[in-house]
């Protein structure tokens, strides 16, 4: 492997890392917050992508610019209409009862999405390239790549990263999530209403669901069945860093993007494979993930 | 009121139309031959729930047993390719062989782990033999999968109209077998533990059991039950595709036994006949849809019955953690 | 004297700042019944629980039988002959009071191989005499979530005795049964210890109960033994009195 393919597998590598953060964020606050794994987070990214190409393919011809608010405007819509959907009406009959329940209702969201998503979307691949050939290319290192994908999409990540944290450690909303994580009944017995940390928090999860899809809508061919990947995937990198763990989820998804950049150079058929393996190696060790304390410190 | 009779009161109704789901299973399709295969994949798949059935009763949820389903499958599809010359009970044999191997060695790992931590292990487990299945392109054919030409039984070839019922008649004598096994199992001292495994793996030790060792026996009898469900229904669609240990597929096994309701045996049966009916119509009649009617019905059972379609008469008299 | 059956040994452990035990020796001697009271949070959980392997000390060694049993599991010291019965009752909840003595009364076999109905084993009647013997024999056929507390207590301590130990290990096992029937059933249940020869080990903060039913009492306190002997002997030291029990 030459240096140009070495610099290649990092940049891909950092690129794809930032959206599969996004989405294993959102998948581990959830978690974190209301002990449920939702199934249907990767249908929220496929239905992210797919509304933001539609937006995009819409508003281009007014301005090419306007396509970027059309992705931020999707993946709220989505995140908003959908995960509240999915929060309010099927969750929140279930709080209390089996966690296989909960599991099961967004897995029925999920099939649902999937369904609806190739009614309404149709199977042909999509795609809606234009807010990244709006961006000039850069150059890194002698090699040339596009800069929404090498520094806009990191840029959004990290920017979430960071508004997370500070949204979480340093204003009264988060830290009644914080609080509803810590200790539920606690939190209830102080008189936080954890019903709307729950929809709230699931909202913003579902949005950052959505929001990668968006962000990736560009830079790949929407095609059914994105979802179902996606979802594994991203479930993949918050169980390796441990669930409800935010920056753990950010180093795990960098660690598994480059990792997965270079095994496309040097031997593509093991792509898929490299989360999986990565993950059942880490959970044998390491049960609660990279990042979990022992006795799981969530968030 | 003697303990007999509260027995027999409660048994009764549950084996009554287990019994008859299988006396229709038997007679009906005589009747529509296009009913052959869908009770065949009725029964088969019956099979596999059975087995999510019995981690149910311990209080784990397996979100990776499609890798066993997969695993038997592709034994077959495998005999086939490089052997050749297969035969329905030698397929049944090795796939039965074949995924008790592989629950022992992935048992001995994910027993340790309980709740979500058991079910994410499972998962990852299945997803990395997906993802081999996937790619090993030129022993597998990846995502188109492997053809499993269909096999004679005991030195008999038939036609394909003869096939249909002989493979019907094969997976009804084992979904009996099983489902009567699974109950005698259930209702053993090891079952009685397993599901003791549920509500107190403390008590469980402090009698000087190993909980791991309990669940471990019913992971490898659950895996089993998984590979022989999927020998059958590889050879009931003549193929074996990645897609089979696909997480969905994974889901999918799950959803039925809820559906059935996960406290009895006759459960599995119960889910897969409405899940395969449902889908066997809609598809014919809403082709475009039929995942998304199985995702409604998904939600009206858990809104509105969370013991399943048989949860009114639990034998296993379980509540489900904060169920009641 | 008679023999020793288990043997602590300068057992040290601490939580955090808290020291629970500061070089504990304490003999159980063959057929006796031994109280351990002492104030709240002083540790006597604990004992209970690093004599059956639940917690290892930091320092010091058990020894039952001879045997040192310091790095044990749970389950192999119960294989061993020490039975537990918890403070907080540890029962199958799901699963009648009937299942739950008879997967006790399996479980004195390993690994049961056969497909015999769990109700069909030859023990039933034994059991029924244990459930009887505690009196609980009418809820026999109740799941175990449906029983009062009192009564899951008592199903508890039948479910250790239904391992035929040697050595019984008790955490307050009268209390949250109504005080009305506190006497009796600690009459039955001594009585029985005796009839089957079991030996016991109860922590107790009834002192009434330590008076009636102890052969000795420990007082455990700030993680040391602060006096061993009779009830009559202990109960009557003024320091015993004051730090102890309050008067």
């Amino acid at each position: 492997m030459n240096s140009t393919l070495a610099i290649l597998a990092v940049l891909d590598g950092i690129s794809y890392a930032a959206l599969v953060f996004l989405v294993s964020v959102g998948l581990s606050l959830i978690f974190g917050v209301l002990r449920v794994v939702n199934v249907a987070h990767g249908s929220l990214y496929a239905f992210g992508a797919y509304l933001a190409a539609t937006f995009s393919i819409k508003v281009a011809p007014l301005s090419p610019w306007l396509t970027y608010p059309a992705l931020l405007a999707a993946s709220i819509v989505i995140g908003v209409v959908c995960g509240g959907f999915i929060e309010r009406v099927l969750l929140r009959p279930l709080y209390g009862r089996d966690d296989v329940l909960q599991l099961l209702i967004t897995f029925a969201a999920f099939m649902i999405m999937d369904n609806l998503q190739r009614l309404i979307w149709g199977v042909q691949p999509i795609f809606a390239a234009e807010p990244l050939k709006l961006l000039p290319n850069v150059t890194v290192f002698g090699v040339n790549y596009t800069s929404y994908q090498v520094i806009l999409l990191p840029a959004v990540a990290v920017a979430t990263l960071f508004g997370l944290r500070y949204f979480l450690r340093r204003t009264l909303a988060g830290a009644v999530i914080m609080a509803v994580t810590e200790d539920r009944e606690a939190s209830t017995s102080i008189g936080i209403d954890a019903r709307r940390v729950y929809f709230v928090t699931f909202i913003i999860g579902a949005s950052l669901a959505a929001l990668g899809g968006a962000l990736a809508s560009p830079t790949t061919s929407l095609v059914p069945g994105m979802g179902a990947d996606m979802i594994v995937l991203s479930f993949a990198v918050a169980a390796t860093a441990g669930l409800g763990q935010i920056e753990g989820a950010a180093l795990t998804a960098l660690m598994i993007g480059l990792t997965r950049a270079f095994v496309i150079y040097l031997q593509p058929e093991f792509e898929v494979l490299v989360p999986y393996l990565l993950m059942v190696l880490v959970l044998l060790v390491r049960p609660y993930g990279l990042f979990g304390a022992t006795q799981m410190r969530k968030i | 009121m003697s303990e007999k009779d509260l027995m027999t009161r409660r048994i009764k109704p549950i084996t009554t139309a287990a019994v008859i789901f299988f006396l229709v299973s038997a007679v009906a399709p005589l009747f529509v031959a296009s009913w052959a295969t869908l009770f065949a994949l009725i029964l088969a798949k019956g099979i596999v729930v059975l087995g999510i059935v019995l981690l149910l009763q311990a209080g784990q949820v397996s979100f990776g047993h499609a890798m066993f389903f997969a695993i038997g499958a592709y034994t077959s599809a495998f005999w086939g390719k490089y052997v050749g010359g297969g035969d329905i009970l030698l397929y049944l044999v090795l796939g039965g062989i074949s995924s008790t191997v592989f629950g022992l060695i992935v048992g001995l790992f994910v027993v340790r782990y309980r709740e979500i931590f058991f079910g994410m292990l499972n998962l990852a487990f299945s997803m990395v033999l997906w993802s081999l299945l996937e790619k090993m392109f030129p022993y597998t054919n990846g995502a188109d999968g492997i053809r499993v030409a269909r096999p004679g039984l005991l030195g008999f070839v038939f036609t394909p109209e003869t096939f249909q019922y002989v493979i019907l008649y094969v997976s009804l004598l084992i979904a009996a077998a099983a489902f009567y096994g699974v109950q005698r199992y259930l209702e053993s001292p090891l079952g009685h533990m397993l599901r003791a495994i549920k509500s107190n793996e403390t008590r469980l030790e402090y009698l000087g059991m190993s909980a791991r060792r309990v669940l471990l026996i019913g992971y490898v009898i659950s895996a089993f039950l998984g590979g022989i469900g999927g020998t059958l229904v590889a050879i009931i669609q003549q193929i074996a595709t990645p897609e089979f240990g696909f997480w969905t597929k994974s889901g999918e096994f799950v959803f039925i036994a809820i559906l059935g309701g996960g406290a009895h045996a006759f459960g599995a049966f119960a889910g897969a006949a409405m899940f395969e009916c449902v889908r066997f119509y809609a598809a014919a009649h809403l082709a475009d849809s039929w995942q998304l009617i199985l995702g409604v019905v998904l939600i009206v059972i858990i809104l509105y019955a969370p013991n399943g379609l048989i949860g009114l008469r639990q034998r296993y008299r379980q509540s489900g953690k904060g169920g009641r | 004297m008679a023999d020793v059956l288990l043997s602590a040994r300068d057992i040290k452990i601490r939580f955090g700042g808290v020291i629970a035990a500061d070089g504990i020796n304490l003999d159980v001697h063959e057929g006796e019944n031994l109280a351990i009271i002492g104030p709240n949070g002083a540790g006597k959980t604990t004992f209970l629980n690093i004599s059956t392997g639940y917690l290892r000390p930091q320092a010091g060694t058990v020894t039952f039988l001879g045997q040192d049993i310091t790095a044990h599991l749970p389950r192999t010291i119960t294989k061993l002959g020490i039975a537990r019965a918890f403070q907080i009752p540890q029962l199958f909840l799901d699963q009648t009071v009937m299942e739950n003595m008879l997967i006790a009364a399996a479980s004195r076999q390993g690994y049961p191989s056969g497909f015999k109905a769990l109700a069909r084993l030859p023990e039933a009647s034994e059991m029924e005499r244990l459930l009887e013997l505690v009196g609980v024999r009418s809820y026999a056929e109740r799941t175990a979530r449906e029983l009062p507390e009192g009564q899951r207590k008592l199903v508890d301590i039948a479910l250790a005795l239904a391992l035929k130990p040697r050595l019984l290990l008790m955490d307050e096992p009268t209390s949250g049964v109504a005080s009305s029937e506190k006497l009796e059933i600690m009459d039955i249940l001594t009585t029985a210890l005796a009839k089957e020869k079991v030996t016991s080990v109860f922590v107790e903060h009834d002192m009434d109960m330590v008076e009636r039913y102890a052969h000795r009492v420990a007082v455990w306190n700030v993680g040391k033994i602060q006096k061993i002997g009779t009830p009559a002997e202990v109960l009557a030291d003024p320091k015993v009195q004051q730090q102890v029990i309050g008067i």
